[in-house]
């Protein structure tokens, strides 16, 4: 799957797309198949504060429990609900099954991520390949 | 298998069918120093329904197998193990467990028997060298050989309703004679004199082939099974699958729900200990505890609120004390319930007791429920 060029990575494979202050938070394509099935999704409140680099929530597979790092600082303005009771859209649709919005503290913050080719880049090492 | 079977942790094993699961894009984990796939491109989940609707083939190779045979193999049997194997007939099996002095675990076994005095025990991969150690030593006195067979065969377990249909397109064994529980041999892929049982570790229908371990013949009866399973949706599927469709079923696994600190009553498997025949290793303990009565037990936990509690996971009461401990926890597939198996004291385990998991700093509420969670539909 290609990596989407607007989105920016983590190292530990979650994405944001930033849009003004807001930003929207995801778990990669490879993040989803390394955890394989998606079971459970377990995400902040609207309202919680997230600091770049700190644990926000965790996802678990069948098989795994891994946490989601956050990407950005910021506080969480909504929450994707339908991920509670299909948190296999996250495995269906990795860029596309948001987890949380943001309202940016820091946007300059960004700047820190992986781009597209970047992290690619560095999932192929990671791999191996 | 390309590893020496008394090379205990220090090589990562291989079965014959490793590059037969690299080449159908298995992820690889290491169970107990094996290289083995844990899933599929298919997926876990797809893998589990396969096994409760249709048919899912695993490689098993990594588990033990020793013979006891010879002119006492019956006492030496019985001797080692919990369940009376003068029971068996021919080409039946039982489930048994081999125990300490304590009544605790060494294992716990499938002893089938073969011959009056000639028993093939299938073990656990992880404790390989340790149960064949114990055999060797505790049936020194009798009149018997013990044998190592762990690497002469690559066991594939054929499991699921359809299971019988596709493993019958492969065999003149007439499987239909062949009861739960119970063996036959015959030609499997044109490979003569082959083990076939009834059994498997899926709470499903099932059988297990045991082949020859050169690679060629294993690919070649592994493929054999694929290709006699395309048409009722067959799927190769890893230790992920096993372990949710066992826990479905509460088939204990070794290190979990049984242990060298966990007895036969703890465990709840006393079905399959016979405390009428003849003395055995652990009976002794057992009397005493039978008499002074268990203070825990395993029982079935599902989850209330969201959460899924893990293998080790602790179990609280009502003031967030602990009081027990998950011993295997998963998301159950088939079921689409989050389902634990965990010792707790008598006192919180009777169904409908509500207690604690500790997820994440948090006591997420499960209640008691009756186990098996899952059993199979009886099937005409």
């Amino acid at each position: 799957m290609a990596y989407p060029a607007d989105l920016k990575y983590t190292k530990e494979h979650e994405w944001i797309k930033v849009e003004g202050d807001t930003g929207i938070i995801g778990i990669t394509d490879h993040a989803q198949k390394a955890l394989g099935d998606i079971v459970f999704v377990e995400l902040p409140k609207p309202g919680a504060t997230l600091t770049q680099g700190k644990s926000l929530g965790t996802v678990e597979s069948v098989k795994a429990v891994s946490d989601i790092y956050a990407p950005a600082s910021g506080t969480v303005t909504e929450v994707n609900q339908e991920l509670n009771t299909a948190p296999e859209k996250v495995n269906a649709d990795p860029h596309g099954a948001w987890m949380l919005k943001v309202k940016l503290s820091n946007p300059g913050e960004v700047k820190n991520l992986l781009s597209a080719a970047d992290y690619e880049k560095f999932v192929a090492e990671e791999d191996g390949h | 298998m390309s590893s020496t079977p008394d090379d205990s942790t220090a090589v990562i094993r291989k079965t014959a069918l490793n590059a037969v699961h690299r080449k159908l894009g298995a992820k690889m984990v290491d169970f107990n120093g094996w290289d083995m796939p844990v899933e599929y491109p298919a997926g876990l989940i797809a893998e589990h329904l396969a096994v409760r609707s249709g048919v899912g083939i695993f490689d098993v190779s990594h588990m033990g197998d020793i013979r006891v045979s010879g002119r006492q193999a019956l006492p030496a049997v019985q001797h080692i193990t919990m369940n009376d194997a003068s029971k068996l007939q021919l080409g039946q099996c039982q489930y048994s467990a081999m125990l300490y002095p304590q009544g605790t675990f060494v294992d716990d076994v499938i002893v089938h028997r073969f011959g009056e005095n000639d028993f093939f025990f299938v073990i656990n991969a992880g404790t390989r060298e340790k149960d064949i150690a114990w055999v060797r030593e505790n049936t020194r006195s009798f009149d018997c050989k013990v044998e190592h067979l762990s690497d002469d065969f690559t066991q594939i377990a054929i499991q699921g309703p359809r299971g019988v249909d596709v493993l019958q397109k492969l065999t003149d064994a007439d499987l239909s004679k062949v009861k739960f529980y119970w063996f036959t041999r015959g030609t499997v892929c044109g490979l003569q004199d082959i083990l076939i049982a009834r059994t498997g570790y899926t709470a499903e229908d099932g059988f297990e082939i045991y082949v020859p371990t050169d690679t060629a013949t294993s690919e070649r009866v592994w493929n054999e099974v694929l290709a006699a399973g395309k048409e009722f949706g067959v799927l190769p599927c890893g230790l992920g699958a096993r372990n949710t469709l066992r826990l479905e079923g509460k088939l204990a696994l070794y290190g979990h729900e049984i242990s060298d600190s966990i007895t036969v009553w703890e465990a709840g498997l006393d079905r399959w200990l016979k405390m009428d025949k003849a003395e055995f290793i652990g009976r002794r303990s057992l009397e005493r505890q039978q008499t002074d009565g268990v203070t825990r037990t395993l029982v079935g936990l599902e989850m209330i609120e969201r959460g899924i509690g893990r293998d080790g996971y602790k179990v609280l009461d009502e003031n967030g004390k602990q009081i027990g401990q998950v011993t295997s926890g998963s998301y159950a597939p088939f079921l689409k319930k989050n389902i634990d198996l965990a010792y707790v004291p008598l006192s919180h385990a009777k169904v409908d007791a509500v207690v604690g998991v500790e997820i994440r700093g948090n006591a997420v509420k499960a209640k008691v429920v009756p186990t098996p969670f899952y059993k199979r539909p009886k099937r005409s």
